[in-house]
């Protein structure tokens, strides 16, 4: 139950935010470097180095959301990655018995927060 | 044809003759997906940086560049597909889900239509810089030659 919502909130938040995020880098790469330094200061903002005064605080509010949107979706890769396998597998007609079934289904949001930690880990310290 | 439970209202119609190739095109593109993302994804972790001129130079190659086509080819398909479910269990006036999926489709094509074209423009503004930079070292040459 929890595996196949998590697949379908995964799936179509990507399909809305992260379709979103991707055509806005790949129109920032497309028009050059100043836009491309535009797409940055928004999706992957400095937060040490944000204001806090005036008009400056909602900007600042729009850049916490935004980092939070990125990692929302490196989760929502992995987890609906790990769910699609799963479903693969289901497909398959294998994987019914109740101990592998439930086995699983606890296993692959387990992996998939385990496999977003350590992309941001080899991003971060490698 | 009963009225009663949810089977009796469609026991007696016959198969509905669609719904099989919607969820095998599910299936094929999850496929290319899990191909190309990781794809992606291996990208992101093994260049140096996120920075304009690494994945510039890095998209404008010849398999990266058609890598990043079929991915979008991919991605908004089953995207597409994924949200056309959605809106089928949620949206269940006549008139609404008939808007919803146009907008879908709108979205869905034009979205991969753009984002092809960004990388047509990613592969040209590498090729243009390329072929500006030899036209100056030809002149620079010929200029020094004289």
């Amino acid at each position: 139950m929890l595996v196949s919502i998590l697949h379908r909130v995964s799936g179509d938040g990507m399909a809305v935010a992260g379709l979103a995020v991707l055509l806005w880098w790949l129109g920032a790469l497309a028009s050059g470097p100043e836009a491309y330094a535009t797409f940055q200061g928004w999706m992957w903002a400095d937060l040490s180095a944000l204001t806090w005064s005036g008009a400056e605080i909602f900007y600042s509010i729009i850049k916490i959301i935004l980092k939070i949107v990125v990692i929302g979706l490196s989760w929502a890769f992995f987890n609906h990655l790990c769910s699609g396998l799963r479903h693969f597998v289901l497909d398959l007609g294998a994987g019914y018995e109740l101990g592998a079934n439930k086995m699983w289904s606890i296993a692959s949001p387990i992996i998939a927060i385990l496999l977003t930690a350590g992309f941001w880990a080899a991003i971060l310290y490698l | 044809m009963g009225n009663g439970t949810s089977l009796g209202k469609v026991r007696g119609l016959g198969s509905s003759h669609e719904g099989a190739h919607h969820w095998l095109v599910q299936r094929f593109t999850a496929i290319g997906n899990v191909v190309l993302t990781i794809w992606l994804v291996a990208s992101i972790l093994m260049l140096p940086d996120m920075s304009y001129g690494t994945w510039s130079a890095y998209l404008s190659g010849a398999v990266p560049a058609t890598a990043m086509v079929l991915l979008i080819i991919c991605v908004f398909w089953h995207a597409h597909h994924g949200l056309q479910v959605l809106i089928e269990d949620y949206v269940h006036t006549a008139g609404n889900k008939f808007a919803t999926l146009a907008l879908l489709n709108l979205a869905a094509i034009g979205g991969a239509a753009a984002g092809i074209f960004f990388v047509v423009r990613i592969v040209m503004t590498a090729q243009g810089d390329a072929a500006a930079e030899g036209a100056l070292a030809e002149l620079q040459n010929s200029m020094g030659a004289r």
